[in-house]
């Protein structure tokens, strides 16, 4: 009974199997047929069609490159955009006697010897059957003459391709960066980031700046088109389009004119300045100088601009405000003397007796106030007006390094500040931890002692000190930096503004923050040490001003002897905030081998507020650049030149 | 005493398979003679890759199905672990985590669940023979989706696709109810358009030329167009062996390995590419066979499994290659140059003999 049941059970499941595998069948039967219709439909139905695109015409896929998206400041002014031009360009394989070629056409069309020089640079870089320009910017004329005398040059074309602009020429380079033909190595970037179809036909790929970073906005999608092409490769027909679609408009938050306010004061000095809205977090002016002119990269550089610019002395292909690092000096001293308050150290009515220098216990040596007779009785406001060392000296070993590099560690120091562009460099707050790692050597007290004034192995970049000024400002929130407003869709001209991100919010008590804005507005007052800042300014500025002492020159450079005094002199920095009750703007200025951080860096953070404050545009005057020599003592700690640590821009 | 040894030898073997499979290797020599250019040092690779998939399969054949079924677990195990392992510590390659390095050389997990997973699931069920419940199908599904999961994840989802078909077809031959199947497609197309509005635009856009390649003429859908050109210049009878101008002139990418029927439509025409269907059929067809006159459940789940992942190969490779389906990296089976492919069919119609010639010895029930 059992094993019946058994059986039957078997034989039940084996029916159930054998209806199963033949619905399987049948599907797989089904679509085989699928498959042979479909050989039908290609090979007989439509087969004199497969056949003509096969045996008498071939099929060439071309791509049509979009238009980049155009590049605009906050107002709507014009920073990048795009026009036609007529270019003369050359694939070197499908021509024989490349330098005959050449000379024949320069008998047609100008053909300079820095076009000459541009072109043997890129075909050195490119492959074979790319197609080279020669001739950039032809006009009518010259167009008209080449193509009546086409039939002479074949490998040889005429065409009109879309160009990259600046039309404000180098203000601002560094923010917006430029636009220079694909290499290498942008090519495995495009391959390995899965864009690269995207790429065909297109030539040019940001570098640095907004161009760089907003990459995937700017350039747009590669519209294409299905020809058919004769045994010449001439189409014949379009069988298919389909339009690129152009790429989105990007607005800065950048204003173009705080932006050329702050270029032109800084003259022919070298620095760099940001300038950021404390509530929102936007760039409003970001300046690094020298700066260059970002057309030359355009067509590909010629050597000569190239070696001008790169091996230049003041090195202006390097993005300061970004990858520059600079020990902060003074300017430090707020975010010291908050970290003291809060942590109840150095609250009114507390002073100290200053005679002019600082000791540690058991030991004899003196660390130096800048004023040799000291300042007598100083409170915290008074030590941040005037600046007094000795007081921040004893506050910074009473703290800690360890709880000062943590304390400051929220306004950024020692961090990247998470501009929405690519290359910034973290700077540097130094910890017993990190020293053990980097010099394996334990750390001692009197180095504490001098990151109290912003010296020692504390590094900042321009735009660290802009953020933290912005950070204190805003009283403690702290708000991601951006160089982009908004983005605008080219075709539905559809506005994303790009929204705010608080980074971080700082647990801060108000009264504190009082005492130290209250010392920082002193600084711009009489009696501070930026009374000429001040002056006559109609809003509150706090501020302070800093100095940072440069030794050493590398040993295997070679710098005239009126070079070397120049740039032994102290780099000048000054930092503000207005108006100091609202603040609108917070600004951090660096005038390398400027001297002192009042008169030197101070006056053009002063222009820039007068500007975006109240809209008063500097009047025309020489530029007034102390030419004191410097008192600088030498570094005990030996800190490097930020020449040295700066990252050198590669040959492109 | 010749005679006897040669009788020996071949008692293991399926000598209506061994016929398809000899000759559409032969076919695969001839094409990949001509698609690569001529060039014999592909062919004799190739040689070499089909000569290690015979003696695999041999092997295989002469292995009792019961020997098989005891390695279900384990293997299955060993795969979803080294699965685990490539998530954490796989290479990364064409931005995909799919490979693993073993010091001596690198593997490619995924390829083994290929079989392990149907293996496993045809035990599974075996073992719950004749009492099937919802549950049992649960479980089964449980056992599918663990590694098909972990291959999405790498992502790869060609090879995912495929593990999970074949793990799919032994659930379905094991008596799915069909309120369960229709269901689950009934399901499928109702969520799919919430899913389509969650993705983001340029997701959608992927997508869009998965399904429809002409739509990115520059990169996928080059393929396709440089494909269906080729297959529909074949005409009926085809340019010839060797002739094939599309072919020949380098306008087809790939045509070793996924592409390689366009280079056989092309050459050969409609009345070729019937009689590889044809040949195909046959294959499969022998496969279902076997699996119906298998004597237990664990040997006909595991044949008719075997023979319809066969089967789906063979489709989506030609449905892909003359653009009727998306295009996902799969080899044309026994055609495609590749040894990992040419291995895994080895052992799969090394499965497929043993047991069909091992039905004697194993006890009904």
């Amino acid at each position: 009974m059992a094993y019946s049941a058994e059986l039957k059970n078997h034989q039940n499941e084996q029916h159930n199997f054998r209806v199963r595998l033949l619905i399987a069948g049948a599907l797989a039967l089904l679509a085989f047929c699928a498959l042979g219709l479909r050989f039908y439909y290609l090979q007989i139905n439509r087969y004199d069609y497969y056949h003509t695109l096969a045996e008498s015409n071939r099929i060439s896929i071309v791509p049509i490159s979009p238009n980049r998206g155009l590049i605009l400041d906050r107002n709507g002014v014009v920073l990048a955009h795009n026009f036609f031009v007529y270019t003369l360009e050359m694939t070197p394989s499908k021509i024989t006697d490349l330098d005959t070629t050449i000379g024949d056409l320069a008998q047609l069309v100008e053909i300079s010897p820095v076009d000459l020089k541009r072109f043997k640079k890129l075909k050195a870089q490119s492959h074979s059957f790319e197609s080279i320009p020669i001739r950039t910017h032809l006009n009518e004329i010259e167009a008209a003459k080449f193509a009546v005398n086409r039939y002479r040059f074949p490998g040889v074309e005429l065409k009109s391709r879309l160009y990259r602009h600046y039309p404000q020429g180098k203000l601002g380079t560094h923010a917006i960066g430029y636009i220079s033909r694909i290499n290498e190595r942008d090519l495995k970037q495009l391959k390995d980031s899965n864009v690269i179809s995207n790429y065909k036909g297109t030539d040019h790929v940001g570098k640095g700046g907004v161009e760089q970073a907003y990459e995937s906005e700017l350039h747009g999608i590669t519209g294409f088109q299905q020809v058919e092409i004769d045994a010449d490769g001439k189409a014949v027909r379009v069988l298919s389009s389909a339009a690129p679609t152009s790429g989105n408009n990007i607005v800065l938050s950048i204003d173009a004119k705080l932006q050329a306010i702050a270029e032109k004061a800084f003259g022919e000095r070298r620095g760099a300045m940001v300038a950021i809205q404390p509530n929102t977090g936007e760039v409003l002016g970001f300046v690094s100088m020298p700066t260059f002119d970002p057309n030359l990269f355009v067509d590909g550089i010629d050597y000569e601009n190239w070696n001008l610019l790169n091996n230049s002395l003041d090195k202006p292909l390097i993005n300061r405000a970004l990858k520059g690092i600079y020990p902060p000096g003074s300017t430090f001293k707020p975010f010291v003397a908050l970290a003291g308050l809060e942590a109840g150290k150095r609250e009114p009515p507390f002073s100290i007796q200053d005679s002019g220098y600082f000791t540690l216990p058991n030991s004899r040596h003196r660390y130096r106030d800048w004023k040799p007779s000291g300042h007598g009785s100083v409170d915290m406001r008074k030590a941040i007006t005037i600046s007094c060392d000795t007081f921040f000296y004893g506050l910074a070993m009473e703290l800690g390094i360890e709880r000062l590099a943590e304390f400051v560690k929220h306004f950024g120091f020692g961090q990247k500040t998470g501009i929405d562009i690519h290359g910034e460099v973290s700077g540097l707050m130094p910890t017993p931890e990190w020293k053990k790692k980097r010099f394996k050597q334990p750390w001692y007290m009197g180095e504490t002692v001098i990151v109290g004034i912003g010296q020692g192995y504390t590094l900042v970049t321009p735009m660290q000190l802009a953020y933290a000024t912005a950070t204190l400002a805003n009283q403690g929130t702290a708000i991601r930096p951006h160089m982009v407003n908004a983005v605008v869709n080219a075709t539905t001209h559809v506005m994303t503004p790009i929204p705010h991100t608080v980074l971080d919010k700082i647990e801060l008590k108000p009264q504190n923050l009082d005492i130290v804005k209250a010392g920082m507005v002193d600084v711009t007052l009489p009696g501070g040490t930026a009374v000429v800042v001040g002056a006559n300014a109609g809003y509150n500025i706090a501020a302070k001003t800093g100095t940072a002492q440069v030794i050493g020159i590398k040993q295997n450079e070679k710098y005239n002897e009126h070079s070397i005094n120049e740039r032994h002199r102290d780099h000048a920095l000054f930092i503000a905030y207005a108006p100091a009750e609202a603040p609108k703007i917070a600004i951090a200025v660096i005038v390398e081998n400027g001297g002192h951080g009042g008169s030197a860096a101070g006056p053009i953070a002063r222009k820039v507020m007068d500007y975006f404050l109240l809209g008063k545009e500097p009047i025309e005057e020489a530029p007034a650049v102390a030419k004191q020599p410097s008192t600088a003592t030498t570094r005990p700690d030996g800190a490097t030149m930020p020449e040295t640590l700066l990252e050198e821009e590669q040959y492109d | 005493m010749i005679s006897k040894f040669i009788t020996s030898f071949f008692k293991h073997i399926d000598s209506v398979l061994l016929a398809c499979i000899l000759f559409a290797m032969l076919v695969g020599l001839l094409v990949l003679y001509s698609a690569s250019g001529q060039q014999f040092s592909r062919v004799s690779a190739q040689l070499i890759n089909m000569s290690v998939a015979l003696a695999v399969m041999w092997a295989v054949a002469n292995l009792q199905p019961q020997h098989i079924e005891r390695i279900a677990v384990p293997a299955y195990v060993i795969g979803v672990l080294l699965l685990l392992a490539v998530a954490l510590f796989g290479d990364i390659s064409h931005g995909a985590r799919r490979w693993l390095n073993i010091g001596i050389t690198k593997i490619q997990p995924s390829e083994l669940l290929k079989l392990a997973v149907p293996i496993m699931l045809a035990w599974y069920f075996s073992k719950r023979e004749s009492n099937l419940t919802v549950a049992d199908f649960l479980i089964a599904g449980a056992i599918l989706a663990l590694p098909v999961l972990f291959i999405v994840k790498q992502p790869d989802l060609g090879t995912a696709m495929l593990v999970a078909a074949s793990g799919f077809y032994v659930i379905f031959l094991a008596g799915l109810s069909w309120r369960f199947i229709l269901g689950g497609i009934a399901l499928i197309g109702a969520l799919s358009p919430v899913f389509w509005s969650l993705l983001h635009d340029y997701q959608r856009r992927r997508i869009e030329i998965l399904i429809d390649p002409t739509q990115d003429p520059l990169g996928s859908g080059y393929h396709i167009i440089q494909s269906t050109i080729a297959i529909g210049s074949g005409g009926v009878t085809g340019k010839g062996w060797l002739n094939g101008t599309q072919t020949q002139l380098d306008f087809l990418p790939e045509r070793t390995t996924d592409f390689i029927f366009a280079v056989f439509g092309e050459e050969f025409g409609m009345i070729g590419n019937v009689m590889l269907l044809a040949l195909f059929a046959i294959i499969i067809a022998r496969g279902f066979y076997i699996a119906s006159q298998a004597k237990n459940t664990f040997s006909r789940l595991l044949a008719g499994s075997i023979a319809m992942t066969f089967f789906t190969y063979c489709f989506v490779n030609m449905g892909m290659v003359s653009g009727i389906l998306p295009v996902v990296g799969v080899p044309l089976p026994l055609i495609s140059y590749g040894g990992t492919s040419m291995l895994t069919l080895g052992l799969s119609f090394g499965l497929l003999m043993s047991i069909q010639t091992h039905k004697k010895l194993v006890a009904t029930g």
